[in-house]
């Protein structure tokens, strides 16, 4: 964890909505699944943002545009300085990958695989992808996964582009362990249609990030844990979830 | 002596800065940010007699200069608290810490101050008294002048530490809870709590909290809190702790020059962890800005 200034290489739309942020000058290498949380002027609160990917003092984050923090965001240049909090939360455990890992990513659930698959794939492990969006339009990320040598699946809900449907009606026969982040209506379909253990990433409206201010709390198997910090990943066994 | 330095009910602190209960947990966990034994003291994370989990989630909602919560006192429960947080704060803070004390019923307060009373680590005891009384109809202790004398009545019957009555400011005269607090024999009186509020998502078109509504904290509630405190200050004899949307050192000063003897910051913190290092750190050349040679010189008797 480290409070920094990162400054704006460059920010750019990748679909009508989700936009590319590449900050240079970051201190900590951040693990596959963590996130940094980004202060905006005029707003009180920062802005939670999964880790995309990091080369070096390069740190990336993918995010939608849903409000007026987001689209503020998306107005910056090139330049221009963020305060930021790097290096929060748990991230994925990949030393329970196995032979044959599984990522599955809905939406802006898929930034978080991008830097697991990365580091999956140094390993020399075979990676299967699944991709799930709603539609055409909103499809990004695709070649940069086959470009890291993983096999990939794109789903898109309207059949639109590739696979018509959700991640869950393109799951290989075979993996090892599963890695996941989106929806929480996908996460609970994943659950479901799995049959082996993986690790799921969560999101959850937060006030600090850092664990302070127990806001987003939430209760599992093992006990009550926070998802800036405990999570936002938790191993399947331990899932509860909320009515 | 320092420049800095104030007197809180018998005991010295290095700065009048306190990190508000809620927003800065068990306190050890902060001590990743920066050594906290540059703070004057600070006050942990509500604790009541048993473990709560608090309200379903969301609990968080933004608003302008400020946020909402609705975190429903989440917390381990004061055996816990005793046995598990406070040796792991033992190790990273060699100050005295506030031990915030949360109830629904006038027994759960007195049990849980009972047993903080026993622990050396605290120095004093700040009773929020802004729960729903359960036996009450559910009106909260702090709207209502007898309800917050008896909480406070039972409190001082079993401890010897110094008692804060923090108070609510969803009231219509903060002044009358106070002098009853006073009259019930509490030794100081820290505010403002969080004021009540909500936010309504305009896709959804339902309440962004799970709970409905919750505390209103931030630079927002900023001069309520100030009048406030101006009131209570001139109300009561006891040392009064100023809080409420706290974030840079010229609002301390301004806060003690309202009448307070300290400062909680809570939001604050949960923004930028380092905010209260950073107040300490900026008070100096604020205070040469305004010709204050020793914050003591503030305060009004």
């Amino acid at each position: 964890m480290k409070q920094t200034i990162l400054t704006i290489e460059s920010n750019s739309p990748l679909t009508s909505a989700v936009y590319r942020l590449d900050l240079r000058g970051a201190e900590e290498m951040q693990r596959p699944g963590q996130f940094i949380n980004i202060r905006l002027a005029g707003h009180f609160l920062r802005r939670p943002i999964s880790v995309y990917d990091q080369d070096g003092d390069r740190l990336t984050v993918l995010y939608k545009t849903v409000g007026a923090g987001t689209e503020q965001l998306s107005r910056m240049q090139r330049g221009e300085t963020l305060d930021v909090l790097t290096g929060l939360g748990n991230g994925y455990d990949l030393g329970k990958a196995g032979t044959c890992p599984l990522l599955l990513g809905g939406g802006v659930g898929v930034p978080p695989l991008y830097l697991l698959a990365k580091e999956l794939r140094a390993k020399a492990l075979p990676v299967t992808a699944v991709l799930g969006f709603n539609t055409r339009e909103e499809v990004f990320g695709e070649a940069e996964f086959r470009e890291l040598g993983c096999e990939v699946t794109v789903t898109t809900a309207d059949g639109t582009y590739g696979t018509r449907g959700f991640v869950t009606d393109a799951l290989p026969l075979n993996y090892s362990y599963f890695y996941t982040c989106g929806p929480e209506p996908m996460l609970r379909a994943v659950y479901r249609a799995t049959n082996t253990s993986g690790q799921f990433s969560f999101e959850e409206r937060m006030g600090c990030g850092f664990g302070a201010c127990m806001g987003c709390s939430c209760k599992t198997i093992t006990g009550q844990k926070r998802i800036c910090r405990e999570g936002p990943v938790l191993e399947k066994e331990e899932i509860l979830w909320a009515d | 002596m320092g420049r800095l330095s104030t007197t809180l009910l018998g005991i010295e602190l290095d700065n009048p800065v306190i990190p508000a209960s809620g927003t800065f947990g068990f306190g050890w966990e902060f001590a990743q940010w920066y050594d906290i034994n540059c703070l004057g003291t600070f006050s942990f994370k509500g604790t009541t007699k048993d473990p709560r989990f608090g309200n379903p989630t969301p609990r968080i909602a933004e608003c302008a200069s400020g946020m909402i919560n609705a975190v429903g006192l989440q917390n381990p429960g004061v055996d816990q608290v005793i046995r598990e947080e406070l040796p792991k704060l033992a190790k990273v803070f060699r100050k005295k810490v506030m031990a915030n004390v949360s109830g629904f019923s006038v027994a759960d307060y007195a049990a849980a101050c009972e047993r903080l009373d026993q622990e050396e680590q605290v120095g004093w005891l700040e009773v929020n008294i802004s729960c729903p009384n359960v036996h009450g109809g559910g009106m909260s202790f702090g709207t209502d002048p007898a309800a917050a004398a008896e909480v406070t009545r039972a409190v001082k019957k079993v401890t010897r530490k110094p008692v804060i009555m923090k108070l609510s400011p969803n009231v219509t005269d903060i002044t009358a809870i106070a002098r009853a607090c006073e009259e019930a024999g509490a030794d100081g009186i820290s505010l403002i709590n969080t004021l009540q509020g909500m936010r309504i998502n305009l896709r959804t078109r339902q309440p962004v909290l799970a709970n409905v509504m919750g505390g209103v904290s931030g630079p927002a509630v900023f001069p309520v809190a100030l009048r406030m405190v101006w009131q209570t200050a001139r109300a009561v004899r006891i040392p009064v702790i100023g809080m409420g949307g706290i974030t840079t050192a010229e609002d301390v000063l301004e806060m003690m020059m309202a009448g307070a003897v300290a400062c909680e910051v809570g939001a604050a913190n949960l923004v930028d962890p380092c905010a209260c290092k950073r107040i300490i750190d900026d008070l100096p050349a604020a205070m040469d800005k305004y010709g204050i040679r020793n914050l003591s010189e503030l305060r009004i008797r």
